[in-house]
């Protein structure tokens, strides 16, 4: 028995990596702003985008990989789009698994930094104001500070979360090898094939992984709260 | 134009502010009354941090805020301390000096090192803020607002948060503020100490209305407010260190009106000093006899009015240019015949150094 990975294998953990670390990227830029709004707003609808942000924790991951699905497709409104911006159609591609996950993974970015940028209070950002700083000016140098311990688990939940998807993917990727067939795909695939062993030694890098990196936040998270 | 015009009307739920104000861009004003009189308030809408929608601000000339103008919090020249120092945890002490300078262009009248000296911080630069001591934060937080060359600096209560001795810490470092700076303070406080010890125009505030305005003596002074001082009804006397009697321990202080002796507490002859004597412990004699009390002046009966209980009277004497509030029972006053005008003894039990 072989202990090292296939080709195949390795392709889609480098796959799982990629996607997860573009989706992890794309989030912050998208759902630091919606954090940061939900924290401060007093509109009357901070509790209905609240929801929506809220909303794939609870919905099973083919319901949103479904109504994606024909969002993206040819006769779909993002479909249309993108087919008259010259980027053709996005199910079955890479970019196609971004935007998806970018949907599923929305509330494991906002909650943690909402959750810190309210533990901030509006002081900090009082004084800043009274110290000549505009509101863009103290959210790049007191509020990012402040909730950094917040952005990194923010981060580090978006990536692990992704890593661990499935039912988006299979509604939206597929299952094509190197563009849209990660790691949790490629163990369905082996198990599928009767291919245990294989399935073990993916299925265990995927543990570890996944154990290591929760180890590591929950590690860090009292000194970073002492650093602060 | 050398003044402060603020007016303020503000509607909240739970709270009411109607101000119109006129004080003077110089030296201390002092925002005195009970907690939810609105004097927090009042301050945060001076800073822009909370806006009245009918309001008008002019500072020394400038208009901060009117019906067509609004000036926001970071583009106003003015420094604020609050309660709590709220110093960025995530820079060090010089860092907190820092932030707010690096982002003024104009010259400075206060440099950061002037700053530093001035409140004797020079030692804690590289330090966190959480390892200094409540008073050692406040004083960084006095800095860092000093530290952006305000031309108004507005003071929320900035010892309400420390206890006693971190108090007397940092009180010397107002004192000093106020002797060597040219910057107009409005200084926020419940405590009838600080306010005779630092300012030198009154406001007395209550349920979001300005009861009283005007130069301290002569606001502490007036009948209609000293019942809401309660015990702390009193008069403030500047004075200075005329001689001092080293075998009974004793310093004479000399005022517009005639001297009190005092414990001598060790300052030089020549030294201004702020006094405050208690209406409480000020009694009335027609006639001199022998006392245990050394302080008595020549003084005349110039207004009696009610004071918070039916038994008691609240009687303002002219001493000179200065004026004593003295309490005494009713019966007291009308055995003594006091009516206005009536020259009568002062008798000053104690007498409270403020500085």
């Amino acid at each position: 028995m072989d202990i090292l990975l296939s080709d195949s294998d390795v392709r889609s953990l480098w796959l799982t990596a990629r996607l997860a670390g573009t989706v992890t990227i794309i989030l912050l830029l998208v759902g630091t702003p919606i954090a940061w709004w939900l924290a401060r707003t007093r509109a009357r609808w901070k509790g209905a985008i609240g929801a929506v942000v809220a909303l794939p924790l609870v919905l099973p991951p083919s319901v949103l990989g479904f109504y994606l699905l024909l969002a993206m497709g040819p006769s779909g409104p993002v479909g249309k789009v993108t087919q008259v911006l010259g980027l053709g159609l996005l199910p079955f591609t890479f970019w196609g698994l971004v935007v998806a996950s970018a949907f599923y993974s929305l509330p494991f970015m906002v909650q943690p930094l909402q959750t810190a940028f309210e533990a901030i209070g509006e002081r900090p950002l009082e004084v800043a104001a009274t110290l000549r700083a505009s509101p863009l000016d103290a959210f790049f140098t007191v509020a990012v500070p402040l909730a950094l311990p917040g952005f990194l688990t923010a981060s580090i939940l978006t990536f692990t979360h992704t890593v661990g998807e499935f039912g988006v993917v299979l509604m939206i990727g597929g299952n094509l090898p190197g563009v849209t067939r990660v790691a949790s795909v490629q163990i369905y695939d082996h198990v599928q094939a009767l291919e245990y062993a294989e399935a073990h030694r993916l299925a265990a890098v995927m543990l570890i992984f996944s154990f290591l990196v929760l180890l590591a936040l929950y590690a860090w998270r009292p000194n970073l709260k002492k650093a602060s | 134009m050398e003044n402060i015009q603020a007016c303020f009307r503000l509607n909240l739920p739970s709270f009411r502010l109607d101000v119109d104000l006129d004080v003077p861009a110089r030296g201390v004003t002092a925002f005195f009354g009970p907690s939810g009189s609105g004097k927090t308030t009042l301050l945060r809408c001076t800073a822009g941090l909370e806006r009245a929608p009918e309001g008008r601000l002019t500072v020394a000339g400038e208009v901060w805020q009117d019906a067509h103008h609004w000036i926001p919090t970071h583009k106003r020249p003015l420094g604020y301390v609050f309660q709590e120092a709220s110093l960025f945890p995530h820079i060090t002490v010089l860092g907190n000096l820092r932030y707010g300078r690096r982002r003024i262009s104009d010259a400075a009248r206060v440099s950061v090192d002037q700053a530093i000296e001035l409140l004797g911080i020079g030692h804690l630069l590289e330090r966190r803020p959480e390892r200094l001591s409540g008073g050692e934060r406040q004083r960084v937080a006095i800095a860092r607002a000093l530290a952006v060359n305000p031309r108004l600096l507005l003071m929320d209560e900035p010892l309400a948060a420390l206890d006693l001795k971190r108090k007397q810490e940092i009180l010397p470092y107002l004192e000093r503020l106020h002797a060597e700076l040219e910057i107009p303070v409005f200084y926020v406080s419940h405590s009838p100490d600080e306010v005779g010890r630092l300012a030198d125009h009154l406001v007395v505030m209550e349920a979001g209305r300005v009861l009283a305005s005007g130069p301290l003596a002569e606001t502490l002074a007036r009948l209609d407010l000293p019942i809401r001082l309660g015990e702390d009804a009193g008069a403030i006397l500047d004075a200075t260190v005329g001689t001092v009697d080293k075998p009974w321990h004793l310093m004479r202080l000399d005022f517009s009106g005639g001297s009190l002796w005092a414990r001598d507490s060790g300052l030089p002859i020549g030294h201004r000093v702020r006094v405050r004597v208690l209406a409480r412990d000020v009694s009335l004699a027609d006639q001199l006899g022998h006392s245990s009390i050394q302080n008595v002046l020549d003084g005349r009966v110039d207004a009696i009015s009610e004071d918070e209980h039916p038994g008691l009277a609240l009687v303002r004497l002219q001493v000179g240019e200065a004026m004593f509030l003295a309490r005494l029972t009713k019966r007291a006053a009308s055995s003594l015949g006091l009516k206005v005008g009536k020259k009568l003894w002062v008798q000053v039990k104690s007498v409270a150094l403020l500085q």
